[in-house]
């Protein structure tokens, strides 16, 4: 087997070495009967070729993005991504790097966290952020956990305009921990009004959820919001999807949020069929003791010299146990180096200009989709995604669709499949790499799937 | 002023019925630098082997327990921007917090200077 | 020869600034279309001031991250025997396959109709996950082993409540990592602890005292965290199912007996797999990760959403609870469904491997490390008596009087060329030194290892204290200062002007 170096003469050797008569010996201590005497009925090893192989014949299965006109938003979104990227994080010294917990041979890792953790809070507006979390679903769900730990509350109100998947894990995370997770449904033609949720903060709300721009593609100031909450002493989380948003629009930092968290797929990261992607999560300097996940601090060496470390550990499992902010653990290490070089390579006017076309790509895809006959945008306000309505059942027409080469948005009885009042709404996502002969392509068949 | 000692390396200095809080040297010793302590609040009602604050080292975080049972008056706001104050002076500058003693009897249970020296230097062995 | 450079770099070791400190405004690493011009429908929520990034071209981009990459240590670089963390060779296939077109570049929402072959990747990766630990349910989603440790004990809890029993007490061993007892208390359980034995296992009889009907389960790593077999595994999980609770085993320590031990075997109801670790997907720096958890039929029906069905000759993703009958699932942990590029990774190793493979690969894990055992213990103290699984542990008697600790020596086998052992952990063992060489090592570089840990042992003991307290002296940077950096945490970078 090619990844293993010991040869016969090897193994002889050592046995010796060790006084043991064979391998088995050395797993003495199985209960008799449970030490496997013959190889588990699977096949046998097989070479580099005929697994590439094997793997390839699996993926022609699928039809990907790159091969289709392709609208499919909804928390996971396909953008160019540079070739510097895959170069970079593919170098065996990151690649197979483990947890810096050595710094003096870690700074790599280190000073690419300490970046990161720049970046995340640059553009979200705030004084801190963390080394990543899992993904913007538990983000959310660790951003509620925190606020309960912050404000010694167990009540968390979430918007109806915050990702279903998010909803669900964070009711996941809270129902074992006496929290209460209360809010409302949201839909896609109901305005969302300033002080929809105020009625629903009281006394016992350690936070709110919302999200910016909201699942439909909406855009909504939070100022008020966050006065709101602030007012009853509770916490506000704005929770994202999208972050090549924050190129276009306010930072949540600048309503006044306490928590913002999101998904960082967007930026460096393959959609690779829903993970792993990054979790971005920042805070403000008061409550980053209460924040959990892996933090990167500057220090000194022993000779004077600038160097990063992880710090604040004391607030991890490792250390805390049963009284630790949270268990993770592994994050996302990878990923974040991943949207670190990215972004390194957008700069300023990258990430500016990133934000400019993608709106500009969504903002013509939602023109030419509004001339398909029964077509209509229900959107006012969107970045890079929108809400459309459909004279029938979105699910269908997205399988019609499909067939014609055109992978044509998400449905929303997709992500609330107990809601048949969402039936005919297509949420519709355009990104740099929509062409305007995607767009036509898409329009024209639309067109025909409803004809 | 009488001053006490727990097993769990706390002292307490006791002035009438309030008793200012601390570690004890051999505790900072132990922990080594101390990096964060995190206060409760003022107003805060004490049970007494419940947790009451934690102090932090680089590696390690210890829970602090309340000594006696009381209502917390006023916390050394010092340790906030200087926790190393713990390690320069433990069992003076480095004070933690100041209680309200609810039950003057639950002193009983605590150790005086000579017996925690004695208790101390049983752990070395 | 000692001597200061201009630059402050050193041959191959170069200074690298933050790229805040080094941008430029007009510079930048894309080019980018230009929009036309457009109606804005952001809704007057316009960003109105920048965001503070630094703009470099890409060869800059390139050159500075490549620096970086010269400070880093990788399984690349050399020997590795991180205890309990698995670093072995991750194969180049694994990641080139997981970059394919109709892998790399599938929407998580596409209509299924699209995405028949990623359906049946995982499906595939699952059934030799339970092939391989005897189980008959998998849960594909969790994120990491630490996450698949909640979604284990939120199964069991689920399980509980759905029996109406109130069972909250969870027994973890002292050796535990700190995940079991942060996941046990995130499931709303009390942690317990149980005490070792003097050959570093649970004690029996202190686990059967602490039984009792409000006893929700026990978690076990076995192997366990000192890197021994629980030989008593059988006789706890029948205690504990007779006193009505749940085996969760840790399976963190699958790569020592994978394709040799069937968890099932052993009578446990869940276990997490670290993909990371046993099937060697990278470590990536800290992560992704991925923790399926196999379970027991007891625990099956409560486990997460979503999952791949396959019916009528196609693959179904089940999203939804009401889809299905007799199913009781506890909710969802992430955001789709699990860690995809990590199963390409691991079914691409897996069908690497072969049954064949697998079983070669858990026995010279077992072989390698317990040469290096042998090749130690007259020097070193071993923690506990017997041959390891996996790894090898020491504690730090051999050290005494020396003025050299555990942490000392550590660093000054980074100065050696290699990545130090596990120091500090498991908490049972003191000043424990954990080494994990794996099985993708050579007997010459162990060997290699094993010579230069016994001459810095003569080295310690020859009464060169010193030279150990300031060790390591030829890393990118010497040891930094944690204090100082707890003590006034700067977690960013701030331009000079606004401080």
């Amino acid at each position: 087997m090619r990844y293993l170096p010991l040869t016969p003469a090897d193994r002889t050797a050592m046995l010796e070495t060790i006084g043991a008569a064979s391998v088995d010996d050395l797993y003495c201590d199985v209960p008799s009967g449970a030490l496997l005497k013959e190889p588990v009925d699977l096949p046998y090893h097989q070479g580099e070729m005929q697994v590439e192989r094997e793997m390839a014949a699996l993926a022609r299965k699928n039809t990907g993005t790159a091969s289709a006109a392709s609208f499919l938003g909804a928390g996971a979104y396909r953008h160019h991504v540079p070739a510097t990227v895959d170069y970079i994080i593919q170098r065996g010294e990151f690649l197979t790097a483990y947890t810096p917990y050595q710094p003096e041979i870690a700074q790599g890792t280190l000073q690419y966290l300490f970046e990161f953790q720049t970046q995340v809070a640059s553009i979200t507006g705030m004084d801190v952020a963390n080394a990543s979390m899992w993904d913007g679903a538990t983000s959310c769900a660790e951003a509620v956990l925190m606020a309960c730990r912050a404000t010694r509350r167990k009540k968390a109100v979430l918007s109806g305009g915050l990702h279903p998947h998010y909803r669900e894990v964070t009711e996941t995370y809270c129902q074992y921990s006496d929290t209460e997770v209360a809010g409302r449904d949201g839909h896609p033609e109901h305005q969302a009004t300033t002080g929809e949720l105020d009625d629903l903060i009281d006394n016992q709300t350690a936070c709110v959820v919302v999200q910016y721009p909201d699942i439909f593609g909406r855009i909504q100031d939070h100022t008020k919001l966050a006065d709101a909450c602030h007012a009853k002493g509770a916490l506000l989380i704005v929770v994202f999807t999208e972050a090549v948003a924050f190129g276009a629009i306010k930072s949540p930092g600048s309503f006044g949020a306490d928590i913002v968290c999101g998904e960082g797929q967007s930026i460096g990261n393959a959609l690779s069929y829903g993970g792993p992607y990054v979790g971005l999560f920042a805070t403000t300097s008061k409550l980053v003791r209460q924040m959990p996940g892996r933090l990167c601090g500057e220090t000194v060496d022993q000779d004077g010299k600038r160097g990063f470390v992880l710090t604040l550990s004391t607030r991890e499992q490792h250390i805390r146990r049963e009284k630790a902010t949270s268990n993770i653990c592994t994050n996302s290490g990878l990923c974040s180096l991943a949207f670190t070089v990215h972004m390194s390579l957008l700069g300023e006017d990258g990430y500016r200009g990133l934000a400019a076309i993608n709106h500009e790509r969504a903002v013509k895809t939602a023109d030419a989709l509004a001339l398909v006959p029964g077509v209509s945008v229900v959107n006012e306000t969107f970045f890079n995604e929108f809400t459309v309505r459909l004279p029938k059942s979105a699910a269908g027409v997205v399988e019609a669709l499909a067939a014609k080469g055109v992978l044509g948005g998400v449905p929303l009885s997709r992500l609330y499949p107990n809601r048949d009042d969402l039936d005919a709404f297509l949420l519709v996502a355009a990104t740099e790499t929509n062409t305007d002969d995607d767009i036509a392509a898409f329009a024209s068949a639309l067109k025909e799937v409803l004809a | 002023m009488a001053k006490y000692f727990s097993k769990e390396h706390e002292w307490l200095e006791l002035d009438g019925d309030v008793a200012t809080v601390g570690i004890t040297d051999y505790a900072q010793q132990a922990l080594g630098d101390i990096v964060y302590v995190e206060l409760p609040e003022v107003g805060k009602k004490l049970v007494k082997d419940g947790d009451a604050a934690v102090v932090e080292s680089v590696k390690a975080a210890s829970d602090v327990y309340a000594p006696v049972d009381g209502e917390i008056l006023e916390t050394n706001e010092m340790l906030e921007d200087n926790p190393g104050l713990v390690n320069e002076d433990a069992e003076g500058e480095g004070w933690f917090f100041r209680v309200k003693i609810d039950d003057e009897s639950q002193l009983e249970d605590l150790m005086d200077q000579e017996s925690y020296n004695d208790f101390i230097e049983g752990l070395e062995d | 020869m000692s001597f200061q450079t201009h630059t402050g770099n050193r041959g191959l070791v170069l200074e690298e600034k933050l790229i805040f400190e080094q941008g430029e405004a007009g510079r930048c690493g894309v080019d980018l279309p230009k929009p036309d011009a457009v109606k804005s429908r952001l809704g007057g929520l316009e960003r109105d001031s920048d965001v503070g990034l630094p703009g470099l071209s890409e060869p800059q981009v390139v050159r500075h991250y490549t620096r970086l990459s010269q400070k880093n240590f990788g399984i690349d670089s050399g020997f590795f025997p991180l205890g309990s963390c698995t670093m072995k060779h991750n194969p180049r296939l694994n990641e080139k396959v997981a970059r394919m077109p109709g892998l790399a570049d599938l929407h998580p929402m596409q209509p299924e109709s699209t995405v028949q072959g990623a359906l049946e990747l995982i499906d595939s990766c699952a059934h030799w996950l339970m092939v391989l630990t005897g189980m008959p349910a998998v849960a594909m989603s969790p994120a990491s082993g630490a996450q698949g440790e909640l979604c284990g004990m939120m199964a069991i809890r689920a399980a509980l409540d759905a029996r109406g029993e109130n069972r909250r007490r969870v027994l973890v061993p002292e050796s535990a990592h700190g995940t079991n007892p942060a996941t046990a208390a995130a499931c709303g359980f009390t942690v317990d602890s149980i005490p070792a034995t003097a050959d570093g296992r649970v004690d029996l009889a202190a686990f059967e005292a602490k039984l009792g009907d409000d006893v929700a389960g026990i978690m076990l790593t076995n192997p366990n965290t000192c890197g021994l077999f629980e030989r008593d595994v059988r006789k706890i999980a029948d205690l504990v199912h007779a006193a009505g609770g749940y085996f969760y085993c840790d399976g963190a320590n699958f790569n020592a007996i994978v394709g040799r031990v069937r968890p099932a075997d052993l009578g446990i109801d869940a276990m997490h797999i670290n993909l990371h670790k046993t099937f060697s997907t990278p470590h990536g720096g800290g992560g992704p990760g991925s923790g399926p958890v196999v379970f027991s039929d007891a625990l099956a029906p409560f486990a997460p959403l979503p999952y791949v069905l396959h019916k009528d000759g196609k693959f179904h993703l089940v999203e939804t609870a009401s889809e299905q009958d007799g199913k009781k699932p506890f909710g969802r942990l992430k955001g789709f469904h699990g860690q995809m590029g990590m199963f390409i990774r691991a079914l691409t190793y897996m069908k690497s491997h072969g049954a064949d493979g697998l079983r070669q690969a858990s026995g010279d894990a077992v072989l390698n490390a317990n040469y290096l055992l042998a090749r130690l213990k007259d020097k070193l103290s071993v923690a506990f008596p017997g041959y390891c699984m996996h790894e090898a542990l020491f504690d730090d008697e051999f050290l005494k009087g020396t003025g050299v600790s555990t942490l000392d020596l550590a660093k000054a086998i980074i100065d050696e060329g290699f990545h130090p052992m596990t120091m500090y952990f498991p908490l049972v063992v003191h000043g424990a030194l954990l080494v994990e060489p794996t099985e993708t090592e050579t007997k010459e570089s162990i060997d290699q290892f094993c010579d230069a840990v016994l001459s810095l042992v003569a080295k310690a003991e020859s009464g060169d204290a010193e030279f150990f307290k300031n060790a390591p002296y030829l890393t990118p940077r010497r040891r930094l200062d944690e204090t100082a950096a707890a003590r006034n945490p700067v977690l960013r970078w701030v331009p000079k002007n606004a401080e």
